[in-house]
């Protein structure tokens, strides 16, 4: 069965007046209908970049390289109006504030409705009728009578709701979700995580996740890609990643979670575990592997040349010198 | 937008701007039947009576005459309707022009709003009287050249106004969720951008307004504007300054009414900006 979405050697830069500013590097992923793929990385690892270029809204001075399949067409061939007509119609991305992705000045049904009329020609009132029925899927109450509320009106989890129900409108089969739950309460992200995870069910549709929080991804993901300086360190199914994995940076991530049920950071002067030294800056790639400086195993080959890629079975892949 | 209902009602929760728009219909009423109701012409003398009578109800001159025996009452509203004429024409070159071109500018962005910015400056640059008088040499004293000129000089600061808030607009994430959503730049402009600059356009043009009586009463004075023997307020709150000792009242009523005209604008120009902003909703 081909895939959804099938993303080989990725690679992302920036034209600046310092020269060529790489963000992402040679990334190869893929994608089917029903599937979720977690994307974890700490800050600045090129998440959100990832969601960019997929989406075809990168800055202009952003030079793209490698290829892009999406439906069986290569999203890099694509001409600007066929790469828009994809946008909210075929693919949906979901911000992670809904605090102020939404328009403040109109109301939730004329935002909603506004994709419809873009995207299917659809009449306002047959939008309207649509909009209040998605509302409903994404479980708001009271679904038409909230089309007629304004943003402020509605709390930061229904918000969030209702760009979910904005960007599923339309009826797209990838639906990438950056930090959909980081400006939310816990108690609210459990909730749009389930949401979103019946919805997937119900839609078939393929997600792609955008995460720094690893315990978000134990409950959605089915396969992890781990992100480090805009390089992919480890991929494979979630389960078997997050409970034995191979990669020295994803074991260090990992030790860094606060455990309840193990508090051994206690002991410790009460303090968190965490990795020693920062991420390298943005576009200064030393010849090695970009996590060796802080990787407590590095030998000399890890500072001198890039990591091999290597499969382990059970699609368990590393880019590592020594795994 | 909301149901226009909704927005009434809520317009109407200001008292004082009700009343100030109540107030401002009156006046603009007043202003085009008011003349009728008066025996007296604008331009009319009345030889029977005294020239500089206060204001008296028996011979029909409400506000008194002035130093040539023209009746104030009469003048005071046919120059109100003068201002208002101007006011209302130069606002909307102001609000056509400048939005448009602002908003183009300020969403746009690089070369091209460097270029529109640049041509405002020099627009500015120009002197405004020497503009005035150029207009006037070619094409001869008219009243549709004030319009023009005051027009021509009002749109920058609007256009300024809107470039800058739409560049903070056009970073905020519900364009950026309007692009994901694969809507073009026309759509995004109109639909997201323009409705969120109601707040300010509106406060600018309650500022433009007074500003635009002010400046044509100017031109007026320096025999630019308006020509006897019509009139306009400016032109009227001129000659009743210099008369202000022997004629007060030809100096009270024009401006009072002008003073309370604008009052009205403020005000209404107020609560304005908090209806349309749906945030400072209860």
């Amino acid at each position: 069965m081909s895939s959804l979405l099938e993303v080989r050697d990725l690679s992302v830069a920036y034209r600046t007046r310092q020269g060529l500013l790489p963000v992402l590097l040679q990334l190869s992923f893929s994608l089917s209908a029903g599937q979720t793929l977690g994307l974890v990385g700490e800050s600045g690892s090129g998440k959100s970049q990832i969601a960019l270029a997929l989406m075809g809204l990168l800055p202009k001075n952003a030079e793209v390289q490698g290829s892009m399949q999406f439906e069986q067409r290569e999203l890099l061939a694509l001409q600007p109006a066929e790469r828009r007509a994809l946008r909210g119609a075929r693919m949906g991305l979901i911000f992670q504030d809904p605090m102020t992705s939404l328009n403040p000045h109109l109301t939730i049904g004329l935002q909603l409705a506004e994709v419809l009329e873009q995207h299917r020609g659809a009449t306002r009132r047959a939008a309207l009728v649509e909009a209040g029925q998605m509302l409903d899927a994404v479980r708001i109450p009271e679904a038409t009578r909230r089309l007629k509320a304004y943003p402020h009106e509605l709390s930061g989890g229904q918000r969030q709701r209702v760009m979910i129900a904005m960007m599923l409108l339309a009826r797209p089969a990838l639906l990438i979700a950056d930090e959909p739950t980081t400006a939310l309460d816990v108690t609210v992200q459990a909730e749009i995580l389930k949401l979103l995870a019946g919805l997937k069910r119900e839609m078939s549709l393929a997600l792609l996740m955008i995460s720094h929080d690893l315990g978000v991804m134990t409950d959605i993901a089915d396969t992890l890609l781990v992100l480090y300086a805009g390089r992919a360190m480890e991929q494979g199914p979630a389960g078997e990643v997050l409970a034995s994995p191979l990669h020295p940076y994803t074991q260090a991530l990992l030790a860094c979670r606060p455990r309840l049920d193990a508090p051994l950071y206690l002991a410790e002067g009460g303090r968190l575990p965490s990795i020693a030294g920062a991420p390298p800056r943005a576009g200064q790639p030393g010849p090695g592997c970009p996590f060796a400086p802080r990787c407590g195993e590095a030998e000399s080959a890890c500072r001198s040349s890039l990591p091999p890629r290597r499969g382990h079975g059970h699609g368990r892949v590393t880019d590592c010198h020594r795994r | 937008m909301s149901a226009a209902p909704a927005l009434w009602r809520r317009f109407a929760e200001h008292r004082a701007a009700l009343l100030a728009l109540c107030l401002l219909l009156l006046i603009v009423a007043a202003l085009f039947i008011g003349p009728w109701l008066s025996p007296h012409a604008v331009d009319s003398i009345d030889f029977d009576g005294d020239w500089a009578t206060p204001p008296s109800l028996v011979n029909a001159h409400w506000f008194g005459t002035d130093s040539l025996g023209r009746d104030v009452f009469v003048r005071t509203l046919s120059g109100g309707r003068i201002s208002l004429l101007v006011a209302f024409a130069a606002t909307c070159v102001s609000l056509l022009i400048g939005v448009t071109y602002g908003a183009v500018a300020g969403y746009f962005g690089g070369a091209l709003d460097g270029w529109m910015m640049r041509a405002v400056d020099i627009l500015y640059a120009l002197p405004f009287l020497f503009l005035v008088i150029l207009l006037m040499v070619l094409f001869g004293r008219d009243l549709v050249l004030v319009f023009v000129a005051i027009g021509a000089i009002n749109w920058l600061d609007m256009a300024r106004v809107v470039r800058g808030q739409v560049l903070a607009l056009k970073q905020r994430e519900f364009v950026m969720a309007a692009h994901t959503h694969g809507l073009g730049s026309a759509a995004i402009l109109l639909r997201h951008i323009v409705p969120n600059l109601a707040g300010v356009v509106l406060v600018t043009v309650t500022l433009t307004i007074p500003q635009v009586i002010l400046t044509e009463s100017f031109l007026s004075f320096l025999g630019l504007g308006v020509q006897e023997p019509a009139t306009s307020w400016g032109t009227l709150i001129n000659e009743g300054a210099r008369e202000m000792e022997g004629t007060p009242w030809a100096l009270l009523f024009p401006a009072s009414l002008m003073a309370l005209t604008l009052l009205c604008f403020n005000l209404i120009g107020d609560a304005l900006r908090d209806v349309l902003d749906p945030r400072d909703q209860p």
